[in-house]
C-alpha cells in the first residue's frame, strides 16, 4: 500500500541522479493534446465551471505555444486514482487535465472546485507549465479565493509577500468561473515552486 | 524551416539573434560552461537540470522566471499522480511504424528502458508519451516548414504504459536532425521528445532523448543548457545490440530517472 501521510514524511534521499528535463519545443501540438483533454467534467454537470486565463511572457505578450496540466481533488477533497483521463467518457472524473493555449495564449479547462484535502486546508489545484522557450517544467498552484482564513494559514502562501502571494489565487467571476493567468517573467511574475528531491 | 521562433512579432530578441553565427553562439555557450566549471572547482554544487535562464537559446530570454523558485513541501494532491491504464492506451500505440498502410522510410529502431524514481524504485503502470520528426527531420506539425519530405506512413507519435518493472519500449524510425531559427545555420541534434509521469505529480517531466556520438551536440543551445557534462550524458541513449533484432531493427537503451518521491513508502515496497 502507498500511504502518503502529513505526519511522517520521509525526507527525499535521492540516490540516483535525475534525468535532466528539456523544453517541450514547438511541435507538441499534434502529439500531446487529445479529444476533450481539458474537460475534467462535462459542461452539463452541476457544479461545472470554466477555469481559464492567459499565459504571458516577460514583455507581457501572450505565449501562443504553451501547454498546461492541472491535477486536483474532487469537490469533496477526495484524490481520485481512476484511469480514463485519455478517453473522456463525460462521466468519470479523474482529476487530471491538459490544455494547450490558443493563438492568443488563452487556455480553458472545464472542471469543478476542488475540495480541501485536509481539515481546514486551503483548496488548490496543482499546475505544471510547459512552453517552447522554457527549458524545464514549472510547478505552481491555483488556490480558490473564498476561504480567506485557510488561505492566511497556508504554509506556502504565508511565506510569500502579499503581491507575490496573489499570483497563486484565482479570481472568482460573477458566473462562478475561475480566472487565473500565468506570467513567466516581469513585475507580476507568477510564483513557481520547487520541491525537495527535485 | 521549422519556425522555432513561431510568431516572431513579439520575440524581438529572436529576429536580431537570427544573424548570429554558430561560432559566436558557441562562444556564448562555452563562456557559460567555463564559469560553471570554475564555480564547481571552487566548491559550488553540481547542476543536474538545464538552466532555465540560458540566453544562447534565444526563445528562453523572455520565457523564464527571473525570481527564485519558491521552496515548498509537497502537499496531498502533489504526492499523488493521475492514474493511467490499458483503458487509456492501446498496446499498438507503442509501435510508430504500423500507424499507416505502408512502411515508413528510414532506419527502423527500438528504444527500450525503465522509468525509475530517485531511489531506484520502478515507476510501474505510468504513462509515457513520445513525439519526433521523421527520418528526414520533418514533423507532421503544421508549423514545421522545413522543406524535407513528409512521410505519409509516419506520424511520429507514440504512447505506452510502463510495466511492473518500470519498463517501456517503442518501435519507431530514427529521427533526422533538423534546422531551426535560433541563429544562422542552427541545427538540432536528432532527438525523441519524451513525456513522463511518476508516482508524485512533482515528478512530472518532459525531456528529449538523444543518440550517441551526434556531431551537433556541442553546437546545440538546448542540449548545452545543461551545463554539467555528466548530466548531459544522461540524455543520450546507449546502442544495445541485445535490443537490436535480427534482420529487423536496431536497438537503443535509455533509462529515465525522475526526481525523488516525497511519499512515505511502506517497507515492503522499498528495496526492490
Ligand atoms: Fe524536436
Amino acid at each position: 500500500m502507498i500511504e502518503p501521510s502529513d505526519t511522517e514524511q520521509t525526507p527525499a534521499t535521492t540516490k540516483l541522479p535525475a534525468t535532466p528535463g528539456q523544453t517541450i519545443g514547438p511541435f507538441f501540438e499534434y502529439a500531446l493534446p487529445y479529444a476533450k483533454d481539458g474537460e475534467l467534467v462535462s459542461q452539463a454537470r452541476p457544479g461545472a465551471l470554466r477555469l481559464h486565463g492567459t499565459v504571458y511572457d516577460g514583455q507581457g505578450d501572450p505565449i501562443p505555444d504553451a501547454l498546461l496540466e492541472i491535477w486536483q481533488a474532487d469537490e469533496d477533497g477526495t484524490i481520485v486514482q481512476g484511469t480514463g483521463s485519455l478517453r473522456r467518457d463525460g462521466y468519470t472524473f479523474t482529476g487530471w487535465g491538459r490544455e494547450s493555449v490558443d493563438n492568443v495564449g488563452c487556455y480553458a479547462f472545464t472542471t469543478v472546485n476542488p475540495g480541501g484535502t485536509a481539515p481546514g486546508s486551503a483548496p488548490f489545484i496543482a499546475v505544471v507549465v510547459f512552453t517552447r522557450g522554457l527549458l524545464n517544467k514549472l510547478h505552481t498552484r491555483i488556490y480558490l479565493p473564498e476561504d480567506t482564513e485557510a488561505l492566511a494559514k497556508d504554509p506556502v502562501l504565508a511565506a510569500l509577500p502579499e503581491d507575490r502571494r496573489n499570483t497563486l489565487i484565482a479570481t472568482r467571476e460573477a458566473n462562478g468561473d475561475l480566472r487565473w493567468d500565468v506570467r513567466l517573467q516581469g513585475d507580476r511574475e507568477t510564483v513557481f515552486l520547487s520541491f525537495p528531491g527535485a | 524551416m521549422p519556425d522555432e521562433t513561431f510568431d516572431d512579432s513579439h520575440v524581438v530578441v529572436s529576429s536580431d539573434a537570427a544573424a548570429d553565427t554558430q561560432a559566436s553562439l558557441s562562444a556564448e555557450i562555452q563562456a557559460i560552461h567555463r564559469s560553471y566549471r570554475d564555480a564547481v572547482a571552487a566548491g559550488a554544487a553540481e547542476e543536474t537540470q538545464p538552466r532555465i535562464d540560458f540566453a544562447p537559446y534565444r526563445s528562453s530570454i523572455l520565457r523564464h522566471p527571473t525570481k527564485d523558485l519558491h521552496h515548498a513541501d509537497p502537499e496531498t494532491i502533489e504526492l499523488w499522480s493521475p492514474a493511467f491504464g490499458q483503458r487509456d492506451v492501446h498496446e499498438l500505440e507503442s509501435d510508430l511504424t504500423i500507424q499507416h498502410n505502408g512502411e515508413p522510410l528510414g532506419e527502423r529502431m527500438k528504444v527500450r528502458g525503465r522509468v525509475l524514481d530517485g531511489d531506484g524504485r520502478p515507476v510501474c503502470g505510468q504513462l509515457v508519451e513520445i513525439w519526433q520528426a521523421n527520418s528526414a527531420g520533418r514533423y507532421i506539425h503544421k508549423r514545421d516548414q522545413h522543406p524535407a519530405p513528409i512521410d505519409p506512413n509516419f506520424t511520429g507519435v507514440g504512447r505506452c504504459i510502463t510495466g511492473a518493472d518500470g519498463s517501456y519500449e517503442f518501435t519507431t524510425i530514427k529521427p533526422g536532425p533538423y534546422p531551426w531559427k535560433n541563429h544562422y545555420n542552427a541545427w538540432r541534434p536528432a532527438h525523441i521528445h519524451f513525456s513522463l509521469f511518476g508516482t508524485d505529480f512533482t515528478q512530472r517531466m518532459i525531456t528529449q532523448m538523444y543518440f550517441p556520438g551526434d556531431p551537433l551536440f556541442a553546437l546545440d543551445p538546448i542540449y548545452q543548457s545543461i551545463t554539467d557534462q555528466k548530466a548531459r550524458d544522461l540524455l543520450v541513449a546507449r546502442y544495445d545490440h541485445d535490443i537490436t533484432t535480427h534482420e529487423w531493427a536496431t536497438g537503443y537503451n535509455w533509462d529515465i530517472v525522475l526526481s525523488g518521491s516525497n511519499r512515505t513508502w511502506m517497507e515492503d515496497e522499498d528495496g526492490e
